[in-house]
């Protein structure tokens, strides 16, 4: 298919310059009107707008038959079927009226090519025809309005009915944090102003808050199926913005507020990695990254598929690599790895009593630090 | 009786203008005359956009080839190729800079600023712009904040690497990326004396279009391509002043503490005192221009291109009033859909709603618009000339970039592309290339208007129009499954994440098609300079075009028309018009030039 892309690239640029040639031989007889089109360039670039557009359905063509399955697999969340099916909708329309309209103006640019003598239309107005083309993009558009807003307002009415569980996302350059609410499925209130890296509170969390105490903080995202998940969004230095394309869901961490976000997973990990596009996926990659590996090239082990959380806001130098794995699993799978985590108490504020014993004894920036919290307690 | 008195005005104008003497600097640097203004905003942006072009080809082969070493990284980026290999900063930096250029200087000042610049003046029927001074400040201001942002190029820690929207605090903190330091703030700087020679051309523009017409010459009888630039000009009155409180806020942020767009940051182990502020508030007014800023750019390519495809369609377009609305509706929308870039910004979701609805609204005028165009071609008979093929290709990338728009501005589909590759593709075709192609066709069209009758080499045109047409779809046709796939732009490489690995060959293609059309364009650059000194001289109206500017002598002469100004009788549109009998009403010639009386028994069907 590449081959077949080049070779009519090739063609095209070659009927170009042949055809330059010949006119610029005809060019020589130096008359003043050498530089405008004649009848035989009127001709030539005719035709060339019809092979044109031939072009454009090839290379609209090549692009499904060779991409079309590199695309996303099925949305692995509640709202994502819609979302899809959106889609489907608006590309149907999208590549309808592209496909009429290139046609149209392509062949009238072939069909109506100057010629000596020929005569054009004095066409100025036509009020029908204009309230034609006014009317049925309104109709079209405005159904394709009402459904988007339809979605759009259930995807963004983020709210604790059905007992959502409640997660923060964390985002700093360049990566991601993940906190849970614990037991209470409540999240402590956090500050930029009470991060204590020597503590290891690193996400700033107030410690006199008890809603902090079960908190837990982890760097791996794992969901349970079928359960809404509340997303609060909160980013330390820049804009970031957490993708998940799988969920068809996107919003930006924006340092100073706290952003929402709300899906239902319905797919597990699992189950997503039978999924007969998404093998078929990993087969692919998998070939291209055994040719890699036998090339010698880093970072080509072999695949296997997982959800993944993007930055897709620019953030820096790693932008580009700033991802967090997501798993999605049942009730009791996620129950189970939630139980293993430790939480916010376990780890900081056990730390900081142990600390606190110990830091009169070590260095001076430990002491500072530790002024420095307790002041602004 | 006040007619004569008219003339005699004007015959003593131009008397003046004889006597006055010109030195080089006043004729060719610091000229007041538009025509050579236009010449100078030509020549800047074309070099401008050359950098640009060319910064994109290096980032382009990065993304095909990512980590690979090229001997020309290391030639052209020097200490930022360590060994050829591209650093992450300065891709972003490219990038950055890339957008700027191409949207600011090249499409805004470039596009603009040379059209509106040649032809208000004379298609309107004026001796200059109303302030040809103002508009000699404009270029100058232009061609400092153009210095400027090529110096910016050449600081220790590189240019701006915010993107070309610059949002904080990524572009406001220098510890958060060495672009944001001394690049940031001589872009910053570029750009509020960018703003401001937009706004001195901006008001120079309306107040012509508005004082200076002809006798005869109502607004219903202007050239679609001056309505596009005097509505254009509006758009820009009414919107850069916003980009320049943004950029105030922005240094005031950046050097004197201020707390506008900035809260609650914590970066590098310490955190910052800003307390207060909102990035998204930057968003808002970065938008209010950034969207009208799209149409900026757009509106004078759709001008050129109506006037260059009803002449060489030698019929008159279709819908003038249609059209006229459409430019009205399309600049008045354009100042109300901003949001529609922030659908997941944080921002109120009903907001989202808002903008959703009116930004499918603006899809109504852009399709009345394609249609329009469609329908001038039916039954012409139509001049390929280059001019000519670079307009059809307007409207083919109009409607291909124009239709994702609807994918886009819908904020449910919008969640899951935002920010990936299928905003690039919509965005390139809609508005770059588009507006490139009527920048093109402009040149092309006008070049005789501009270097006193010498024309381009028609047959280099059609070459370098047809690599371009097939390598433009070539580089942003595949582009939307890029991004479809889930590949966010502005990324360094994407071998980080093994599911965007099988796109790895479709960066290649892409970039094999960019790589093309870079090098065609210097079959464009080759024969725009050639033709400045060797071009073969035409006819005085070499398209039989029917508007003004072909009425005056090919040498440029201070004041457009020795004589008299010429008057108008009729709209600019009459080609092809006959009597009742089928005969033209001029016999033998396919148009009637606005400025021949209406005939004897001629209906005056239009205005």
């Amino acid at each position: 298919m590449t081959t077949l892309l080049t070779l009519a690239v090739l063609v095209l640029v070659a009927i170009a310059i042949w055809q330059m040639t010949k006119i610029f031989e005809l060019s020589q007889t130096k008359t003043e009107k050498a530089e405008i089109a004649n009848d035989s360039d009127n001709k030539n670039n005719g035709y060339l707008l019809f092979v044109f557009l031939i072009f454009i359905y090839g290379i609209t063509i090549f692009s499904f038959v060779k991409y079309g399955k590199t695309l996303l697999p099925e949305a692995a969340s509640e709202h994502g079927g819609e979302y899809d099916q959106l889609m489907l909708v608006s590309m149907g329309i999208i590549f309808f009226v592209q496909t009429v309209t290139q046609a149209l103006l392509h062949y009238f640019g072939y069909k109506y090519r100057g010629q000596k003598g020929r005569k054009a239309l004095f066409f100025a107005d036509n009020d029908r025809l204009e309230f034609i083309w006014t009317i049925i993009p309104v109709i079209v558009l405005a159904g394709l309005i009402l459904w988007g807003l339809y979605t759009w307002t259930n995807i963004m009415d983020i709210n604790e009915d059905d007992d959502p569980l409640v997660v923060e996302l964390y985002a700093q350059q360049f990566n991601w944090t993940a906190r849970y609410g614990g037991d209470d499925n409540v999240l402590g209130n956090a500050n930029v102003r009470l991060i204590d890296i020597a503590n290891a509170n690193v996400l700033g969390l107030d410690e006199s808050d008890p809603n902090s105490e079960d908190d837990i903080i982890v760097k791996e995202l794992h969901l349970p199926v079928g359960r809404k998940v509340n997303f609060k969004m909160r980013s330390q230095d820049v804009l970031h913005s957490a993708y998940m394309p799988h969920f068809r869901a996107q919003m930006n961490c924006v340092p100073g507020m706290i952003t929402q976000f709300s899906f239902t997973p319905t797919v597990t990990t699992e189950e997503m990695r039978l999924n007969p596009d998404v093998v078929d996926k990993v087969k692919r990659t998998n070939a291209l990254r055994a040719e890699w590996a036998a090339e010698g090239r880093p970072n080509s082990d072999p695949w296997e598929f997982d959800y993944i959380l993007l930055c897709n806001k620019i953030c820096g130098k790693s932008h580009y690599n700033m991802q967090m794995k997501i798993i999605v699993e049942t009730e009791e799978e996620f129950n189970k790895w939630l139980a293993e985590q430790k939480s916010f108490k376990e780890t900081v504020m056990v730390d900081e009593v142990e600390e606190e014993e110990q830091a009169f004894n070590t260095e001076d920036g430990v002491d500072i630090e530790l002024e420095e919290t307790t002041s602004e307690e | 009786m006040s007619e004569v008195a008219h003339v005699s005005h004007d015959d003593h104008h131009d008397d003046h203008g004889h006597h006055h003497k010109e030195t080089f600097i006043t004729k060719y640097i610091f000229s007041q005359d538009h025509k050579m203004i236009s010449k100078q905003y030509l020549i800047t942006g074309l070099i401008m956009g050359f950098i640009g072009i060319a910064m994109s080809l290096l980032f382009r082969m990065q993304l095909a080839w990512p980590g690979e070493s090229f001997g020309i990284f290391e030639a052209v980026l020097g200490k930022w190729a360590p060994d050829g290999v591209m650093d992450a900063d300065i891709y972003l930096a490219l990038v950055t800079i890339h957008g700027t250029l191409m949207v600011f200087f090249v499409l805004t000042q470039g596009l603009s600023g040379t059209f509106s610049n040649l032809l208000i003046p004379l298609q309107i029927g004026a001796r200059d712009m109303a302030s040809g001074f103002l508009n000699m400040v404009s270029y100058w201001m232009f061609f400092v904040s153009s210095v400027i942002m090529i110096i910016s190029l050449f600081v220790e820690a590189g240019p701006a690497a915010a993107g070309w929207t610059i949002y904080p605090p990524l572009s406001a903190l220098p510890m958060a990326q060495p672009g944001s330091g001394m690049g940031m703030t001589l872009w910053l700087v570029s750009m509020a004396i960018f703003i401001a020679s937009s706004l001195l051309g901006s008001l120079n523009y309306i107040v012509t279009v508005i004082n200076l017409r002809t006798k005869g010459m109502s607004m219903t009888r202007l050239p679609l391509t001056i309505w596009a630039f005097f509505v254009t000009a509006i758009i820009g009155v009414v919107s850069f002043p916003v980009l320049l409180s943004a950029a105030l806020l922005l240094i005031m942020d950046r050097s004197f503490g201020t707390s506008f767009f900035l809260s609650d940051i914590f970066i590098q182990g310490e955190v910052l005192h800003y307390q207060g502020g909102s990035p998204v508030l930057y968003e808002h007014l970065f938008w209010f221009l950034g969207h009208p800023e799209v149409y900026i750019v757009l509106l004078p390519a759709l001008g050129i291109t109506s006037e260059v495809m009803s002449t060489n369609a030698r019929k008159p377009i279709f819908g003038y009033r249609a059209m006229v609305a459409s430019i009205l509706a399309i600049a008045f929308l354009s100042t109300i859909v901003w949001g529609h870039h922030m659908f997941v910004s944080g921002m109120n979701p009903f907001l989202g709603s808002v903008f959703t609805f009116t930004t499918l609204l603006i899809a109504i005028p852009s399709a009345v618009k394609a249609f329009n165009y469609i329908t001038t071609l039916w039954k012409g008979n139509l001049q390929l000339n280059p001019a000519m093929l670079f307009s059809i290709g307007l409207v083919s990338t109009f409607i291909t970039g124009g239709l994702t728009g609807i994918i886009l501005g819908d904020s449910t589909l919008d969640i899951n592309v935002h920010d990936t590759y299928f905003v690039v593709a919509h965005f390139h075709l809609v508005m770059g290339i588009s507006a490139l192609y009527g920048m093109f066709a402009g040149i092309y069209h006008w070049f005789p208007k501009m270097f006193q009758g010498r024309m381009m080499n028609k047959n280099l045109g059609y070459v370098h129009f047809w690599i371009t047409a097939v390598c433009a779809y070539g580089v942003f046709f595949p582009m939307h499954f890029v991004g479809m796939a889930g590949v966010p732009r502005r990324y360094y490489e994407n071998t980080a994440f093994p599911m965007f690995d099988e796109l790895t060959n479709v960066q290649v293609l892409m970039t094999v098609f960019a790589i093309i059309a870079g090098l065609a364009q210097l079959i464009f650059v080759y024969n725009f300079i050639s033709s400045i000194f060797y071009g073969k001289k035409g006819p005085v109206n070499p398209w039989g075009s029917n508007t003004l500017e072909w009425t005056t002598p090919q040498e440029h002469i201070h004041g457009n028309w020795p004589g008299e100004i010429p008057h108008v009788y009729r709209w600019a549109y009459d080609y092809s018009k006959t009597y009742e009998n089928g005969e033209y009403i001029i016999a033998g010639q396919d148009f009637v030039p606005q400025n021949v009386p209406l005939q004897e028994n001629e209906e005056e069907l239009n205005h």
